[in-house]
């Protein structure tokens, strides 16, 4: 295939769309040089952008052929691969699909080759971060609602939400990414996955400010003085997790509005990942 | 005893628990039910960590640190003036669920000082437990202690509420227990372990034959030991260790650097350190007892009762058997790629996958995530050592020494037209085991 090193394609972000992408470069054996999600400017002055549209069809042809033609295990890091944020992950893992066409199962062996380990990489960024806000979301009781706000690098919701319906299957949650502004709302033991821009919480009753003050006398009793380790501690909990987590946060007042929370949350835009691939019961792990 | 409330009492009774190691959530998987609240992951979950750097993944409290017993080492002594306090079973439960609920916690650790009689104690125990089982549907993990000397009815089904179950041995010798904690015996301790051990042995079984049979402690028992309060070695300890995997089929055996809490003539004076790297090293020793396939005769013996500060035992066992290096990365099996220092289990695992579609050079294990710094002693890649590598005494010690106890540098030196004069396998390896 000819390699032009001008060529950039652009999609519109969506997973279909980057298989969509494969599918083009294949059909017209071509090589992109970047792949480009919407809203990122132009970067050179040279290159020549080509829009991909999304076709389900295609799509599913490339998605559905991975299993076959290189393993279960490379789609489940393909789909894994698209929630990180690695810089320049379109490009990652058209590149990982290449070799996995040519070289099939294998590919998943070939852990020393530049593109399969940052890859891998990336993921392991990603189910690492995941399994730490397992413990790290801290929810706070509006009535009979949870809500959490989390600030995660990657995008973690998909993978965090068989873990926290299972948890809680008769509560009502909302844990709200404001990275990605997206929110995973689980409510009568039904998942969604829906985009919210702004997220403005109603104020917190006596009960839950009761507990918050326990939970930090608790947390502050608990650490042995004559061991004290402050650098341990960022090493296992960096500071950029600080922000939201309850025994750091100095004011019992944290949030002002006076409005209900339903009326914000309310059907702000529709089910926008419930596609074919299933986000919502995605595997963690990739063996 | 005072009126206090809820506020006071958490701070009381996490305050007397926190010299307790074991936070672990680890060790049963359970996923939630309808009508129920909570979940259990296998690998455990760490919900935060405090200022010492210790992960908190339970509710970590006593349910009373009123004591009849009077263990010197311990603060909630009953000869200590201290205030006392105790939860009730409903104050707990409820204190549970709503941490719970917030997802601070994984679950509960519940302990308890000795009040009236070991009977007595485990009987309020099992009370919270089932209150919170029964009453509240708490699915999530609890990890409970057995008290010693209490009867072998209650301790069973104290067990069969809780997922772990542990009894601190603390001190691991017979004459430290008489000299320390003169209300308990060896006997008091290792007869509830022995009782645990087997009935989740027989329980095991009964899952066989009846699918429904109640599951006895799933996540299995641990216990710790004291470390740095009596003169017992470090050989003394992890031998013992050793015998408790093997023998109790012990999950984990944790270990506890002394934290002077109690005047005594017969303890370490209140002014010393706790011996933190001490305690750090049995870890590591514990570590290649589970997962590397070390033995403990193999990392320290009686000529050599304790581990050395400056090298981690790995290193130091590799230091002592250099006539088993440098091995070959791309042919050595899983066991002898465990043993190279800067390689763990995750690491040799890579290694054999990655060998699976090419051979592996330096460059190549520096992306599998191996350490090279460490490793580069004692490997080759297709049969060459790394290049460039020079093998000289001091180099290879101050790679291999921990960060507090770097060699002096001996500043800046003037360039030298001539090398240094090679240094052979046989010089390093006498320089490194006689200055250790």
């Amino acid at each position: 295939m000819p390699d032009r090193t001008d060529l950039v394609y652009a999609y519109d972000g969506s997973f279909e769309g980057l298989m969509c992408c494969v599918f083009e470069s294949y059909t017209l054996k071509e090589v992109p040089s970047d792949i480009r999600p919407p809203n990122v400017s132009q970067q050179s002055l040279f290159d020549t952008e080509k829009w991909i549209k999304s076709d389900d069809h295609k799509s599913d042809r490339v998605f559905n052929s991975i299993p076959s033609k290189i393993s279960h295990q490379a789609q489940e890091l393909v789909k894994l691969g698209f929630l990180t944020c690695v810089p320049n992950k379109e490009l990652l893992i058209y590149r990982f699909l290449r070799l996995g066409f040519k070289h099939g199962s294998k590919v998943m062996t070939m852990l020393t080759d530049d593109t399969v380990c940052a890859l891998q990489k990336a993921v392991h960024h990603l189910t690492s971060e995941s399994h730490k806000f397992k413990g790290f979301v801290r929810f706070s009781i509006f009535g009979e609602v949870l809500v959490a706000v989390i600030e995660p690098k990657n995008f973690v919701l998909p993978l965090l939400s068989r873990h926290f319906c299972d948890r809680f299957l008769n509560e009502t949650f909302m844990i709200y990414d404001k990275t990605h502004s997206m929110a995973l709302i689980y409510r009568s033991q039904k998942t969604e996955l829906i985009f919210v821009d702004e997220l403005t919480l109603p104020k917190v009753d006596a009960t839950e400010i009761a507990y918050r003050r326990l939970w930090k006398q608790f947390y502050n009793t608990i650490a042995i003085e004559g061991r004290n380790n402050p650098r341990c501690r960022r090493t296992l909990m960096p500071k950029r997790y600080w922000g939201q987590l309850t025994e750091f946060n100095h004011s019992d007042q944290l949030y002002e509005s006076d409005e209900p929370l339903q009326g914000l949350v309310a059907e702000t835009s529709a089910d926008v990942m419930s596609t074919s691939i299933g986000w919502l019961n995605i595997k963690e792990g990739v063996e | 005893m005072l009126k206090i409330d809820i506020y006071d009492k958490l701070t009381i009774l996490s305050d007397s628990a926190k010299y307790d190691v074991a936070c672990t959530s680890s060790g049963v998987d359970r996923s939630g039910k309808l009508g129920t609240i909570g979940s259990a992951a296998k690998s455990g979950i760490c919900h935060s960590f405090s200022a010492d750097g210790r992960c908190i993944s339970l509710l970590k409290v006593l349910l009373t640190n009123v004591c009849i017993f009077n263990c010197k080492y311990c603060i909630n002594r009953e000869s200590n003036d201290i205030v006392r306090a105790a939860f009730t079973p409903l104050e707990l439960a409820e204190l549970t669920i709503n941490f719970y609920r917030r997802n601070y916690i994984e679950g509960l650790f519940l302990s308890s000082g000795v009040i009236i009689s070991p009977n007595n104690t485990v009987e309020q125990m099992i009370k919270t437990l089932e209150l919170l089982r029964n009453v509240y549907h708490f699915g999530s993990y609890i990890h409970v202690k057995a008290i010693p000397g209490a009867d072998n009815s209650l301790i069973t089904r104290l067990g069969l509420l809780a997922d772990r179950m542990s009894i601190n041995i603390e001190l691991p010798s017979q004459e430290s227990l008489k000299l320390l904690a003169p209300n308990k015996t060896k006997e008091s301790i290792l007869r509830p372990m022995g009782l645990i051990s087997s009935t989740i042995q027989e329980n095991k079984s009964d899952l066989v034959k009846f699918r429904h049979a109640s599951k006895f402690v799933p996540a299995g028992q641990s216990t710790q030991l004291i470390v740095g309060a009596t003169p017992d070695t470090d050989h003394k300890i992890l031998t013992l260790t050793e015998a408790l995997y093997k023998k109790y089929s012990l999950k984990r055996v944790f270990f506890s650097a002394y934290m002077p809490v109690a005047e005594h003539s017969l303890l370490p004076s209140l002014d010393i350190k706790p011996p933190l790297m001490r305690e750090h090293r049995l870890y590591q020793a514990d570590w290649l007892l589970r997962f590397y396939g070390f033995e403990a005769k193999e990392l320290l013996d009686e000529q050599h009762p304790n581990f050395n500060l400056e090298v981690d035992p790995k290193c130091n066992w590799a230091l002592n058997h250099l006539d088993q290096f440098p091995i070959e990365i791309n042919k050595a099996p899983y066991e002898v790629l465990l043993r190279v220092p800067g390689i763990g289990v995750t690491s040799a695992k890579r290694i054999l996958i990655a060998r699976r579609s090419g051979s592996i050079d330096f460059l190549g294990l520096k992306k599998l995530g191996i350490v090279l710094k460490r490793a580069q002693y004692f490997i080759t890649c297709k049969g060459k050592i790394l290049e460039g590598l020079k093998i000289t005494s001091d180099g290879a010690l101050s790679t291999l020494m921990s960060n507090q106890y770097k060699l002096p540098s001996q500043g800046p030196q003037q360039l030298s037209l001539f090398q240094e004069p090679p240094i052979t396998r046989e010089d390093v390896q006498q320089c490194l085991t006689g200055q250790i």
